[in-house]
């Protein structure tokens, strides 16, 4: 199926909750509701002309504090039909919930733990959720982009001191060149 | 490898007896206390007696520093849980402070066992987002080369480690001996023996010297005999399979929902390789087979399905490698090389096929010449994910080190 008619089929099944869709991205992207991904999901996993069987990525992605949004990011493919979609829902920054996907497709299962992690969004009704990558008592979420790294980490100071050493990276700096603007 | 002694199945325990005649064994009626069986796959439940292991962070064979809880039973392992992040180098938090070009070196130490195959995957999917699809011949014919001369590399070094993990030795030795001559060849080409900086976006560091393709024709003359000497050594092998064949069985249907690509997907039977599925560069015009597990000397999905198929994959590897020299033109590579590198307003994902299975960028530009987001969906990490997929009741702690193996696991690529 097309990107187009995936989007229409969702349009037709789930009515306002498919809020965009994107069909010139170069990935076209159905954007939809936060609290109904996981019915999306599990529509798209089972319905016979779907069957969305392989989850590629799941992806956190921090919209800034101007807009006041976290995204989750879901690129899916089906192997027996062999088409693709991606899917986005955004939740607020402070608080933000998206239900869990992982009993649908099992992969979703670390990597929203990676995106709680490294974002800081809650995944609803998520079986084991802790942090992966970070050390259970690391304090904030390093992706936001407004992170700021916590001084002490168990009596370690965290931020680097002083200038980073002269490695010659400025070589590469091409905004600052004329001849390349 | 002596130390298959039992081979749990159920409350039936069969073992080997000083004769080498295999005998069954009922468990007592008081070690059945509790347990629970399921199915084919027996799953045991008890409360109580547990013994949690830890293993790692520093363990030689869990192929870096990884972490694994073990809850055990006796010998028996009923519960892994990994903990990740001990190499956690904020790869996806540095992209995002570095221009585009700049991110290829970090992309390099993500997995440093296949570093050509890391740049790949980012160089495309930058030029995905950039939307530039013209590109010289000579480019992409170099850049197959590379990436099949380090799936060659990257296979024989998880061939090697994985011999060492069950007890063979000498498959070690005389793998590294072969991959150090792919990594003369790198060298020679790219400066560096791991860490190439090689592949950038649309086009290349250098080009190839001359008498390039040459040596590398001598390289595939050469190899091509040494497979056979390892199938000798060690795929055919009685112990080795024994050990393996029945051990980790992954089925397609819980590798298919774990996410896991590669050959570990194809060692349960899956014909699904994305340079035939999705052909990205050039790869539909060459020649090559698939290799799948069969399930030949035990069960579909096993360890030893996933080994033959990394085997089998370094000769399909090979004949590509033959058509490229065959084909390759002389042009510039470097013609259509973008000076400045600022993708518009976007984003794109765009997996490819690594030696570890499917190996994704997701990209979000909003404009500049540092990516937004930069998101490296990565083969390993789903590929540990589904140990427990893996565990159908009986094994054992032995078996844990021989499935780990099996996966092909760089934990410099999970923690990123």
């Amino acid at each position: 199926m097309t990107p187009e008619a995936i989007h229409d089929a969702l349009q037709q099944y789930f009515g306002e909750a498919i809020t965009a869709f994107d069909a010139d991205a170069i990935d076209p992207t159905v954007t939809v509701e936060a609290s109904a991904i996981h019915d999306v999901g599990a529509y798209l996993r089972s319905e016979p002309d779907m069957l969305f069987d392989s989850l590629m990525c799941l992806s956190g992605v921090d919209y800034g504090e101007a807009q006041n949004s976290l995204g989750v990011v879901y690129h899916l493919h089906s192997t027996a039909l062999r088409h693709t979609i991606t899917l986005r829902v955004e939740a607020p920054r402070q608080d933000g919930v998206v239900p869990t996907v992982c009993d649908i497709w099992r992969t979703a299962e670390w990597h929203e733990r990676e995106a709680f992690d490294l974002f800081g969004m809650r995944f609803d009704r998520h079986p084991d959720h802790r942090r992966i990558l970070l050390p259970d008592d690391w304090e904030g979420h390093p992706l936001l982009k407004d992170y700021q790294v916590q001084e002490f980490y168990q009596g370690i100071p965290v931020p680097y001191e002083g200038d980073p050493p002269e490695i010659g990276m400025d070589v590469y700096r091409f905004q600052d060149r004329e001849d390349l603007a | 490898m002596c130390a298959m002694a039992g081979k749990p199945t159920g409350d039936v325990y069969r073992f080997q007896d000083s004769k080498g005649q295999w005998r069954t064994h009922r468990r007592p009626s008081h070690h059945q206390d509790g347990f629970r069986s399921g199915g084919p796959g027996i799953s045991y439940e008890r409360q109580g007696d547990d013994l949690i292991l830890q293993m790692g962070p520093q363990h030689p064979s869990t192929h870096g520093v990884l972490r694994l809880e073990i809850v055990t039973d006796g010998e028996l392992v009923k519960h892994i849980t990994p903990h990740l992040g001990y190499l956690h180098r904020c790869f996806e938090k540095h992209a995002e402070a570095m221009t585009y070009p700049q991110v290829i070196p970090y992309a390099d130490r993500m997995d440093y066992l296949s570093a050509m195959n890391q740049e790949l995957a980012y160089v495309l999917a930058v030029e995905k987002l950039m939307g530039l699809k013209e590109f010289p011949e000579r480019l992409e014919y170099i850049r197959v080369l590379m990436a099949e001369l380090q799936r060659i590399a990257s296979h024989l070094l998880a061939i090697g480690t994985y011999g060492l993990d069950v007890g063979a030795m000498t498959p070690f030795f005389w793998c590294v001996r072969d991959r150090e001559k792919i990594l003369d060849l790198f060298e020679w080409v790219s400066g560096a023996r791991l860490l190439y900086n090689y592949l950038w976006i649309g086009g290349v560091a250098h080009d190839l010297p001359a008498g390039y393709t040459d040596k590398v024709m001598e390289f595939v003359t050469y190899f091509e005999p040494r497979v056979q000497e390892l199938n000798d050594l060690l795929s055919s092998n009685k112990i080795f399979i024994e050990r393996a064949a029945s051990i980790g069985v992954l089925t397609a249907e819980d590798a298919i929902s774990y996410g896991i690509g590669g050959p570990n997907l194809r060692g349960s039977g899956v014909k699904w390789d994305l340079r035939k599925e999705e052909p990205y560069g050039i790869y539909d015009r060459f020649d090559f087979d698939v290799p799948v597990g069969t399930g030949e000397f035990g069960v579909l999905g096993s360890a030893w399905d996933r080994y033959i198929v990394r085997v089998r994959e370094m000769l399909e590897s090979l004949k590509i490698i033959r058509q490229v020299v065959d084909q390759m033109p002389g042009s510039d590579p470097n013609e259509a090389m973008p000076r400045r590198i600022r993708p518009a307003k976007g984003e794109a994902y765009l997996r490819t096929e690594s030696p570890r299975g499917e190996l994704g960028f997701y990209l979000v530009s909003d404009g500049t010449e540092k990516p937004y987001r930069c998101k490296a969906r990565s083969p390993c990490f789903t590929a540990i994910s589904a140990l427990n997929a893996m565990n159908h009741g009986g094994m054992l702690i032995a078996d844990a080190v021989a499935v780990i193996g099996s996966l092909d696991i760089v934990l410099g690529e999970i923690d990123r």
